[in-house]
């Protein structure tokens, strides 16, 4: 009941942040609205256990958001409190793309059948995951006990709640216990992410070299 | 929210407790409900005490080591001949102070910046641990989460000082910007270090490997760790923006920095909220790299042997692992305050840097630094692998990774997530 009236106040937070985002002019106050909605999305993240996924989303994107304020203020700043004014096709523009992007995310979301979704989900954890979180062993006791496969899962999912590190971390390498190796296809080996994350890394310090040494190189003429 | 009684939550304790007094059955609705209020409730007021508490606690300490480092007595008479009353007086004072907004203050953000700070630092209350399983959010990612919510601070600080239409107070706003994108990268580095020795993000886990004598502390795991602490120490005192790096605020250049046109209640919180967080990452400090809750004479150890007894009135509940987390608690906010200590003593002895200073400090020296140190520490146990065909100098190896498990009992983490997070 807590949970529910929790998820529609970070709901209507969030929403009415991104709308508050949009509709201000003001930048400081679009960043301050920003924070509202992304901080509210992250408790959103909390209130379904994903623990990591919410810190990352303080982290990286709430954060994010001091660094976004500050240039926005540096950059654009002519005067105290720069406004920021959108002309109608602008507006009209991101309204369009923002249109589209509901439409395929509403029409994705409708195409999923969750109930066979959630029968996939695994009843019990693998080997390794229940290793690394011992249940208490008041817990595990009426866990054993309990009889229906609801009952269990729900169990399950409260003694788990928000531990997802390690499942993640495994995710990541390409390791996943949650799988089963011997249903096979496309589900059953998975190559994981290091790859790509490690070739994202060595964009982004490509980028940065980049942007020190011509933000270095510009310096230097003005000494010689 | 795992809470204040050892061994079980604060949640089951309460519904034991009262189905034990009471002939309501265990299972009962109502009940629970009742007991997930009372159980957020109290957390809460725990919290809330120690948020408040030690900042009181921590001015009246300021004044008091400034004072004597000036060779002056400090406060001497109110509440007694040590001026214990001091800071309750000034914050009497304060409350009675008019709520100005300056007419070209963006209203809006004037208004809630203190309280994005305030909250920022409150926040990093609920992932701390106090003792071995006293915390109020048992998150599994706790060190990361801390570091998340303990960077959200600067945010309140930015926003006031832009808000405030005054240069003074801009100026403020936009050292602190610069200060933070140069310390929060060694700050995240210099953590990861006894994270990697740990291999976990779960503070339970980091404190339980460092029990026992003083020599299991991360601190003295390596030379590099040893190191990272005094390199994390540094760049923890330039987060929380206090002398030498309290340029945000430098009173002889900037008339008072990001805080110039705040006054009263607004003001306060600002400061509860610098001196919690003070102790925040003292404490995180402590916990990676001192031991966390254990005091490494094997004191623990006498309270330790009294964990599990006494149960048998609340089933679940033992008295004596409440005693042990006790003295586990003081034991961490004691360690917690001697680091606080320190942040003041640094602060009334060393002169403040200038922007470009801090951020030669922080950027070109402290992140090779610290990646230096974070590259040595994950190559060190292979070199003692390599030359002394064991993974660490002296004692018996740590966590999980090890061959000898029984050294370090496995880690019984309780993973109920009930109460407030909810």
């Amino acid at each position: 009941m807590i949970e529910q009236m929790l998820f529609w106040v970070f709901a209507i937070l969030t929403c009415g942040g991104a709308i508050a985002v949009v509709a201000t002019q003001n930048v400081v106050r679009m960043a301050f609205w920003l924070v509202v909605s992304l901080g509210s999305v992250a408790a959103l993240f909390f209130l379904l256990h994903a623990d990591f996924l919410g810190a990352a989303q303080l982290l990286i994107y709430v954060g994010g958001t001091v660094v976004l304020l500050v240039f926005g203020v540096m950059l654009t700043a002519s005067g105290p409190y720069t406004q920021i004014q959108t002309s109608p096709a602008e507006g009209l523009l991101g309204a369009g793309v923002g249109g589209l992007l509901l439409f395929v995310l509403v029409s994705s979301i409708g195409s999923v059948d969750w109930v066979e979704v959630s029968s996939r989900l695994p009843l019990e954890p693998s080997a390794p995951f229940v290793s690394d979180v011992r249940l208490e062993s008041r817990a595990e006791e009426s866990l054993v006990n309990t009889r229906s496969a609801e009952e269990k899962q729900g169990l399950i999912a409260r003694q788990q709640g928000g531990r997802t590190v390690r499942q993640l971390g495994m995710g990541f390498l390409g390791l996943r216990p949650d799988r089963n190796l011997k249903e096979g296809g496309a589900r059953g080996l998975a190559p994981g992410y290091f790859l790509p994350f490690e070739i994202v890394s060595i964009h982004l310090l490509v980028v940065l070299i980049g942007a020190a040494y011509l933000a270095r190189a510009k310096r230097r003429v003005n000494a010689g | 929210m795992y809470g204040s009684l050892a061994a079980i939550t604060l949640e089951d304790f309460l519904v034991r407790t009262i189905s034990y007094l009471s002939s309501i059955p265990a299972d009962s609705e109502t009940l629970a409900f009742t007991a997930f209020i009372s159980a957020a409730f109290i957390h809460a007021t725990l919290l809330l005490g120690l948020f408040g508490g030690l900042p009181v606690f921590y001015i009246w300490l300021e004044r008091k080591v400034a004072g004597r480092i000036q060779d002056r007595l400090g406060p001497t008479r109110v509440g007694g001949s040590f001026g214990w009353l001091q800071t309750i007086a000034d914050g009497i004072k304060l409350i009675q102070k008019e709520d100005l907004i300056p007419k070209d203050a963006d209203a809006l953000i004037f208004r809630m910046s203190p309280y994005l700070a305030t909250i920022a630092s409150f926040a990093a209350f609920m992932v701390l641990p106090i003792a071995d399983g006293w915390v109020a959010v048992a998150a599994e990612c706790g060190a990361f989460l801390i570091l998340a919510l303990m960077s959200l601070e600067v945010l309140g600080i930015i926003l006031a000082g832009y808000s405030s239409g005054s240069k003074w107070a801009l100026f403020g706003a936009m050292r602190e910007a610069a200060q933070m994108v140069s310390y929060e990268i060694p700050m995240a580095i210099c953590a990861l270090i006894p994270l990697l020795i740990a291999g976990s993000l779960n503070f339970q886990v980091i404190g339980r490997m460092q029990s026992g004598s003083f020599l299991n502390w991360f601190i003295f795991h390596d030379p590099f760790t040893f190191l990272a602490f005094f390199c994390y120490f540094t760049v923890a005192t330039a987060s929380v923006k206090r002398a030498p790096f309290d340029l945000a605020e430098a009173e002889s250049e900037l008339v008072a920095g990001f805080h110039t046109e705040y006054s009263g209640f607004r003001w306060s919180i600002f400061f509860l909220a610098e001196y919690s967080s003070m102790f925040a990452v003292s404490a995180v400090a402590a916990l990676l790299f001192l031991g966390g809750w254990h005091d490494g004479l094997m004191i623990d150890g006498i309270f330790g042997s009294f964990r599990g007894a006494g149960t048998g009135v609340i089933d679940g509940f033992s008295i004596g692992t409440y005693v042990a987390n006790l003295f586990g608690a003081a034991v961490l906010i004691t360690k917690a305050c001697l680091l606080v200590f320190v942040q003041i003593w640094v602060r009334w002895t060393l002169p403040r840097l200038r922007i470009d200073q801090v951020m030669t400090t922080c950027l070109k020296y402290l992140v090779p630094i610290s990646c230096f140190l974070f590259l040595m520490a994950v190559l060190w146990p292979l070199v003692l692998a390599s030359t002394m065909s064991r993974p660490v100098m002296f004692g018996s190896p740590l966590g999980e990774k090890s061959a000898s498990a029984s050294v370090v009992a496995p880690v019984v983490v309780s993973s109920n997530r009930t109460g407030a997070a909810r």
